[in-house]
């Protein structure tokens, strides 16, 4: 017996085929009978479950849907349906690949009312679940995250900045993201196409970094047995990264000047000049006004970089934003190390809260992928915390002076060597006072507060002699 | 090394499911010709937990509904023939394994409509 292929009267003058009417309906629908056996199902069917319409004829839809609620809950099990079900599943398709779905059945009735099949619809979920993830990702911008004011005004300038063609400075302390703010304003720009080339200029003796920037001819000087392009050349028609500008020496500093100025490049023992187009992207930790004031960074060049400016807070300055950078990185080490981690304890969330982080998000992650990787339960506790944090002096969050996005101040001077080393004995001790402060010295509100039962919370206060 | 076979079972039928099979008969080809046959209920239905099971019990073929293609190229891997997308009585899918005639996507349920038997169009 061949599958069905009704036509449909009395709707347009002419009959309509059922399966052209029903192949254009982008859902996938199935048309089953009182016990489930397919019947009839659309192309949108066919593709998402890999299965033909003659491979289903009359094969209960169990087998052919293969989905989770086929198995675990199937609608029909209560008997017959007398309203459509709904409900959220997932279904292994002929490819073996597993989708999330919505699957519905209704039931379908004759003109007297009675149950005679079932049409059963597939939503292909995996759209609105990537959409869900992406909504995750609030609070950020190609990789960058946080919710903090500071970043939120970054936020917006960095899309206006990605558009022009401007040379951008990014400054702010080590760790606090540069290259990815860099990586970023590329990705988004239009030169997105083009090659993105990073160059470290502290990293390389002044001569190597000369032929490494602009490149050399064969022959050039002694062991130019081959010409090199430079980055220069590399990064043609895409952008230019100059990480640790503060550390061009000064003969380079003018060469790229001149290139700012003429966008051509003359490679060493060349006589031929190379018109590149490259957009400069510079970054340093190092205060360069001074380093102008001082006499070791042209100023020049400085207005030139300085055409925008990106100035990236300290951690330290943006508080709101370490609980989500926090989360951000367990959700990515969580996922690397295979390990069911639900999140941080209050104690250890009040404990990194309440930390410096000199080393900004870099410590901020090495410090998440350490005590991931440590943490034997569900939650990092403050045991899982690095070792130095705990015994060392603790450098705690102090009030920094505010910096305008554009024109910051004098680069945070390091921790001062007067302050008071810290041990987590005594951030406990006060967290306690702070808490029982809060709760007016009510201990059981305080022990609430802290996330410890009744006793512990004594049994501290006994330990580090606090008498409430 | 005698032949042992697995299969994911929901009742009579082959499970529908790899990963959501809550019981396994496992089948071992004697030299005598004779086979062996035993039915594990397993703790709970989990597709890694069952690829542990099909590994320590040393099975050499997995005949089974749906599974993920990850366990599907792990088995593989492992030199474990796996026959997927068998539908329908999980003895006939034995019987035609063991005769030789069993590929994967073989449906062998009843096909009916309203009751009445239909054919494969």
């Amino acid at each position: 017996m061949p599958v069905p292929s009704p036509a449909i009267a009395h709707l347009l003058s002419n009959e309509l085929s059922f399966d052209q009417l029903m192949d254009e309906v982008p859902l996938a629908m199935a048309v089953l009978d009182r016990d489930l056996h397919i019947v009839w199902l659309n192309r949108a069917f066919e593709t998402l479950t890999g299965f033909s319409r003659s491979d289903a004829y009359g094969v209960p839809c169990r087998y052919i849907v293969r989905s989770r609620a086929c198995v675990e809950n199937c609608p029909k099990k209560k008997g017959d349906l007398s309203a459509s079900a709904p409900c959220q599943s997932d279904l292994i398709n002929r490819d073996r690949v597993r989708l999330p779905i919505k699957l519905t059945l209704a039931p379908l009735t004759n003109a007297e009312g009675r149950l005679t099949g079932y049409m059963e619809t597939i939503e292909d979920l995996r759209a609105v679940q990537e959409l869900d993830s992406k909504k995750n990702q609030a609070f950020s911008f190609e990789g960058i995250i946080g919710r903090s004011e500071k970043m939120e005004k970054i936020f917006q300038t960095l899309p206006i900045l990605a558009q022009s063609d401007a040379s951008v400075l990014i400054t702010g302390e080590t760790g606090t993201g540069k290259d990815v703010v860099a990586e970023a304003i590329h990705q988004t720009s239009l030169r997105a196409g083009g090659p993105f080339i990073k160059i470290n200029c502290g990293a390389l003796p002044e001569t190597l970094l000369e032929s490494e920037l602009f490149g050399h001819a064969k022959g050039a000087f002694t062991g130019a047995v081959e010409s090199k392009p430079g980055r220069f050349r590399m990064a043609h028609n895409g952008t230019l990264f100059l990480t640790e500008i503060g550390d061009l020496p000064l003969s380079l500093q003018v060469k790229l000047l001149t290139f700012l100025d003429d966008q051509v490049i003359y490679p060493l023992g060349d006589t031929r000049p190379f018109h590149a187009n490259v957009r400069v992207i510079a970054a340093t930790h190092r205060n360069l006004e001074q380093m102008v004031a001082d006499g070791h960074f042209r100023q020049d060049l400085l207005f030139r970089l300085n055409v925008a400016r990106i100035h990236l807070p300290p951690l330290r300055e943006r508080k709101g934003d370490i609980r989500i950078l926090l989360d951000h990185f367990l959700e990515i080490y969580r996922g690397q190390l295979g390990k069911r981690i639900s999140g941080f304890s209050r104690e250890a969330i009040s404990f990194l809260t309440h930390y410096r982080f000199t080393g900004n998000i870099r410590e901020l992650r090495n410090i998440v992928e350490f005590s991931a990787s440590m943490s034997t339960e569900a939650t990092i506790g403050v045991n899982d915390l690095p070792a130095y944090l705990l015994e060392a002096p603790l450098p705690l969050m102090q009030e920094a002076p505010p910096a305008s996005p554009f024109h910051p101040g004098p680069l945070p001077a390091p921790l001062p060597e007067t302050q008071a080393p810290r041990t987590w004995a005594a951030t406990e001790r006060e967290m306690i006072l702070e808490a029982l402060r809060e709760a007016r010295g009510r201990r059981q509100e305080a022990a609430e507060r802290l996330g410890w039962g009744r006793s512990t919370l004594w049994r501290k206060m006994k330990q580090l002699g606090i008498n409430a | 090394m005698s032949k042992k076979i697995l299969i994911p079972i929901a009742g009579d039928e082959v499970a529908p499911r790899f990963d959501l099979a809550a019981e396994v008969h496992i089948v071992t080809g004697l030299k005598s010709g004779e086979t062996e046959d035993k039915t594990v209920v397993l703790p709970q239905a989990s597709a890694e937990k069952l690829c542990h099971l099909i590994l320590t019990e040393n099975i050499s073929c997995v005949i089974c509904g749906a599974i993920e293609e990850e366990y599907f190229e792990f088995l593989s891997w492992k030199k474990i023939t796996v026959i997927d997308a068998v539908a329908g009585s999980w003895e006939k899918a034995l019987i035609l394994h063991l005769k030789g005639d069993l590929s994967s996507g073989e449906i062998l349920c009843d096909r009916s409509v309203e009751g009445r038997h239909v054919d494969h169009p």
